[in-house]
């Protein structure tokens, strides 16, 4: 028979290879599984007591409202991150324990996971979400739209990246997760040396949530291309919207590799194919060249949109136009185009000749340029400028001041040469934290302070918020200051132990120890700062809908946004076009609303995604039979839900006008507060 | 960053003159930062001109001076890749030192285990474990491969990592030029044992070299494909498996090993290729599958080897046909499909003429 289980494990029709033994047995694991099965009860309990299921479902799960979506993307990112730098710990104590022949706390088949998940988890499901929530929340606002292009579609999406989280953190509980590195090379992540389901959990994790980020940036670039208020031409766009529109392209455009790689891969596990495998012709390097397709456009997918926060915000707070727009967006366009031709950089070591290596060597250099142009171009935006250094600011020059360190690194990595040396350190470890922490992180951290006062109308307490900043920054160069200096010696990564020869290079990974001790204040300040906000909301209120004196149409509307962003679409004549009808005076329509025709929410999107997750289990654990009866419930449920005719609904022109008097009225309030003022 | 080889030092000093040439940007931009940031603060009352957005003679420097970089690093990159490319023989032994013509370097076959360093001699005909000797000033040309997994072959004082990859083969051209004993390691990550998959290279001056050899000459282990096999099996989990050394190789071992076909019995995968590269056996290669079945339904297991087994191992498969110095009678193919197409009696003949083995480098 071709489709037979693995012949490590035992097998059974009804439930597949799962068994009593998939239970942790590791005694740190089986602490960290009751502590959350225990929190998760006591969740349920309280979400029950108080009796939320109801509003939860009605107003949030079921929700199509961007704002809403979006606001849960970022919920899902931190509840990840918690995780994954949960993670991060195991690996720095662990490696500044394991000296001196001490084989520290984690054996290596619970420390491979670990590593792995952590690049995993960081990736996929804290810096995609959290990217993608913010384009979510922000970009329908800044194109003076009602919603995304696919409603719909948008809330099917959150949930299918939610149903991949699922499943690799039941992988903690049930079964283990790869111990491949987080992408899974073969030979080593093939059937012969990864027998277990912890590759198949990462495979069928990566797929559902690969089809959430798909669609989504479908969803995305329809949004921007067809839903711009009038008068919004694409060089009107505020630059945000654009980074957002070459970053859904880039997922567009190489998210289906990863599909394919990773379902190729899966078909060598599950039907014993000959894709990657050593035997009858497989070739584990089409594998290297495929993911790396994938993975390097990747990188520009996440840190493109952040390059964006940071436009948006060095305008805003050095209370000027951006510097260079056109220079901007054309850089941004060609850091997605190079995107696509630098992936061999990734593994120079892998053979090449010389020729090859030294075109992808280049290709990677001359990214370097529009990046500079961008820096630059922040640069001389603070130039004659009147900076206000609030915390989103502060954050922007921490980014400016980290990214070109780590940018450095980046390109020393890009001669071939020189990387035969760098390659797979420590050193290589510093550099993609000092771009993606320095880059995406203090991004989104910027982000989240900047558009945090838009989402919830309250701005964020500021003192914790200085906390943060200091402990991440510190705690950022303290941590990984030490791998520059230990990859330049030659230390490689994802070591578990160390012998003696080691044992001078013992400080140096006490010193990165501290540092992710320091980051982990500064993630409790964190912490801190939205729980103190949220008690304080009322003091820290702002009532404007424009507490930064924005530039973009999303702070023309108030803080929250009525459900329907705008009373009536704005219309654009100038790019900054709020600041453009706030100098020009544009008054706020107070009458002659309309009725406005909005989506109505649906059960669809997280019931399949739902099935959708379940299946992935059932293939994970070969359970055959509940897989084909998931396959077949998505499908039907799917053209069940085709006959649903009642997907949109009126906002009466009444109700309409009520918001907009009461918003009025709150205005007014605000101008007599400033006036008495 | 500490080379006690020619390559390593180059690489380094690369690594630095890449850097400076970065830093020139690097550090004006820098600085620029932080004046600006601190000049323009809110309070600081500097000039403030809120329309001002666009300069073009300031958009030619900031999309020009990279550039320039680039361009010199470019530069820079295209010659250096070439000139230290692993598998390009070396012209130098250190500065001021030229190969001399004629020179043949050393030729060391590297194999990674799980999770083991195995090192062949074929001109010395010894092999060691987890210890590779170096003679100073003399350039050494490894062949690499590995066993089940990926790894990458790294001694950082000496030169650049490669990776080593099953079914494959990388090379690497070094020198070592200063007598001592240095950390070598697979700087790709393995498996379970990969933090123990250390190795020591002794870089060996004068007669050492030849001492060293003489010493694995006389250990009383032997390296043939059954003992090969069973070094092969997973260890190193817990510690680094200790130094050993192997005083006789048997002939041809690496090429077995490439050709994952060390086990008795297995066709090699260069004798698959041949018989592609002449249009194959037709319906008949369906009886090669299980010959040529390495590892994908699971890790390859020891099998013990029977006396006179060989000779039944080796009828089983095609090549037992056209391999004369096999030797064994009797039919492999179903009766009456013998007689086969001129095509494949061509492939008989060419059998012997195996395909090279698979190499990475284009």
């Amino acid at each position: 028979m071709l489709i037979e289980p693995s012949t490590h494990s035992h097998w059974t029709p009804l439930l597949g290879r799962l068994g009593l033994d998939a239970l942790p047995t590791e005694p740190i694991v089986m602490i960290t599984f009751v502590g959350v099965a225990l929190g998760g009860i006591a969740l349920v309990a309280a979400l029950t007591y108080f009796k939320l299921w109801g509003y939860l479902w009605k107003e949030w799960f079921t929700s199509v409202d961007h704002k809403k979506i979006g606001v849960m993307y970022m919920v899902l990112g931190l509840v990840m991150f918690l995780r994954g730098f949960a993670d991060a710990l195991m690996i720095r104590s662990q490696q500044a324990l394991a000296f001196n022949g001490s084989d520290g706390y984690l054996n290596s088949h619970h420390f491979d996971q670990v590593f792995t998940a952590h690049g995993v988890i960081m990736i996929f499901f804290v810096a995609m979400p959290f990217v993608t929530g913010l384009m979510n929340y922000v970009v329908p606002l800044q194109i003076g739209a009602r919603d995304v292009s696919f409603p719909f579609l948008n809330n099917f999406s959150f949930w299918m990246t939610v149903g991949g989280a699922v499943l690799v953190m039941a992988s903690l509980f049930i079964g283990e997760f790869a111990r491949t590195g987080w992408l899974a090379y073969p030979p080593l992540s093939e059937l012969a040396y990864s027998p277990d389901v912890g590759v198949d959990y990462y495979i069928w994790s990566l797929q559902v949530a690969g089809v959430g980020t798909t669609l989504s940036g479908v969803n995305l670039i329809a949004t921007i291309l067809k839903l711009r208020a009038p008068g919004m031409k694409l060089m009107r766009m505020p630059v945000f919207t654009w980074t957002a529109l070459v970053t859904n392209i880039l997922i567009v455009a190489v998210f289906p590799v990863l599909t394919v790689v990773l379902a190729l891969l899966g078909l060598d596990r599950t039907i014993h194919t000959n894709f990657f495998t050593n035997d009858f012709g497989g070739s584990p390097m089409l594998y290297v060249n495929l993911i790396w397709i994938w993975g390097h456009p990747e990188v520009y997918i996440l840190i493109l949109p952040i390059f964006g926060v940071f436009s948006e915000i060095t305008a805003t707070f050095c209370g000027k136009r951006l510097f260079g727009y056109t220079s901007m967006v054309y850089a941004t366009a060609v850091i997605g185009i190079l995107s696509y031709l630098v992936w061999l950089h990734h593994f120079f070591t892998m053979g090449s000749g010389a020729s090859v290596n030294s075109f992808f060597g280049i290709t990677t250099m001359v990214i370097s340029i529009p990046t500079g142009a961008k820096l630059f171009n922040w640069l001389f935006t603070m130039y004659r400028g009147r900076i206000r250094y609030d915390l989103p600011m502060m954050w922007t020059v921490a980014f400016m001041l980290t990214f070109t360190i780590g940018g450095m690194t980046g390109v020393m990595m890009a001669v071939p040469a020189a990387d035969f040396v760098l390659h797979n350190s420590v050193f290589l470890i510093a550099h993609f934290h000092n771009v993606i922490i320095g880059g995406v992180v203090f991004g989104v951290f910027a982000a989240i302070n900047y558009w945090w006062p838009k989402a919830f109308g309250f701005k964020l307490n500021v003192f914790w918020g200085k906390v943060q900043f200091w402990c991440w920054v510190v705690g950022f160069w303290l941590a990984f200051t030490p791998l520059y200096m230990l990859g330049l010696m030659g230390v490689t990564r994802r070591m578990r132990v160390f012998d003696a020869s080691y044992d001078p290079l013992r400080v140096y990974y006490i010193v990165a120890m501290l540092g992710a001790l320091l980051i982990a204040a500064g993630i409790g300040a964190m912490l801190l700062q939205f729980a103190i906000s949220i008690w304080k909301r009322e003091e820290y209120k702002d009532e404007s809908g424009d507490p930064w004196h924005g530039r973009t149409l999303e702070w023309a509307t108030s803080s929250p946004p009525p459900e329907y962003n705008f009373a009536f679409t704005p219309v654009i004549h100038d790019l900054d076009a709020w600041a453009d009808m706030k100098k020009a005076g544009v008054p706020r329509p107070v009458s002659g609303f309309k009725d406005i025709h909005m989506p109505r929410s649906t059960w669809a999107g997280i019931v399949l995604a739902g099935m959708a997750t379940l299946t992935g289990f059932a293939l994970i654990w070969q359970v055959w039979w509940l897989a084909i009866v998931g396959l077949v419930s998505i499908i039907g449920t799917a053209i069940f839900h085709t006959f649903n005719y009642d997907r949109s609904y009126h906002i009466h022109a009444e109700h309409i006008a009520e918001v907009e008097a009461a918003r009025t009225a709150q205005l007014a309030a605000v101008a007599n507060k400033g006036a008495a003022a | 960053m500490n080379p006690a080889g020619d390559i390593a030092k180059q690489q380094a000093h690369l690594v630095v003159v890449a850097t400076l040439l970065m830093l020139i940007i690097v550090v004006p931009v820098m600085v620029l930062i932080a004046v600006f940031a601190f000049k323009y603060r809110a309070g600081a009352n500097a000039r403030y001109e809120p329309e001002w957005h666009h300069s073009t003679q300031l958009e030619l420097v900031i999309w020009s001076a990279p550039l320039l970089i680039i361009i010199a690093l470019g530069s820079l990159t295209w010659v250096t890749t070439h000139l230290l490319d692993p598998f390009r023989p070396l012209d130098r032994i250190k500065e001021g030192q030229p190969v001399k013509a004629g020179t043949k370097p050393l030729e060391i076959e590297v194999v990674a285990l799980d999770w083991k360093w195995l090192f062949i001699y074929p001109e010395q005909g010894v092999a060691s474990i987890n210890e590779v000797a170096l003679p100073v000033d003399r350039p050494v040309h490894f062949s690499i491969t590995a066993s089940s997994v990926m790894n990458s072959f790294y001694i950082p004082a000496v030169a650049g990592q490669i990776y080593a990859m099953p079914g494959m083969t990388t090379q690497l051209n070094a020198v070592v030029n200063k007598a001592g004993s240095y950390n070598g390691f697979s700087a790709n990550y393995s498996g379970a044992g990969f933090s123990h998959m250390h190795f020591t290279a002794l870089g060996l001056a004068g007669g050492d070299f030849d001492k060293w050899v003489a010493n694995a000459k006389s250990a009383s282990d032997k390296l043939d494909a059954e003992t090969y096999l069973k070094v092969e099996q997973p260890s190193g989990v817990e510690a680094t498996d200790p130094v050993r050394h192997f005083a006789n190789v048997q002939g041809g071992l690496f090429d077995r090993i490439v050709n994952l076909c060390v086990t008795p019995g297995k066709m090699c995968v260069n004798q698959m290729m041949a018989l592609d590269a002449k249009g194959g056996v037709g319906k008949a290669g369906t009886f090669n599958m299980a010959q040529l079945t390495y590892d994908k339904d699971g890790r390859p297991k020891v099998t013990p080897i029977v006396p006179g087994k060989q000779a039944e191992l080796d009828k089983a498969f095609v090549r037992a046909l056209c391999d004369p110095a096999a030797k064994v009678a009797g039919p492999v193919l179903p009766a009456g499909q013998q007689s086969s197409t001129p095509e494949k009696a061509h492939a008989k003949q060419e059998l012997s003429l195996l395909a090279p083995a698979r190499s990475t480098h284009s």
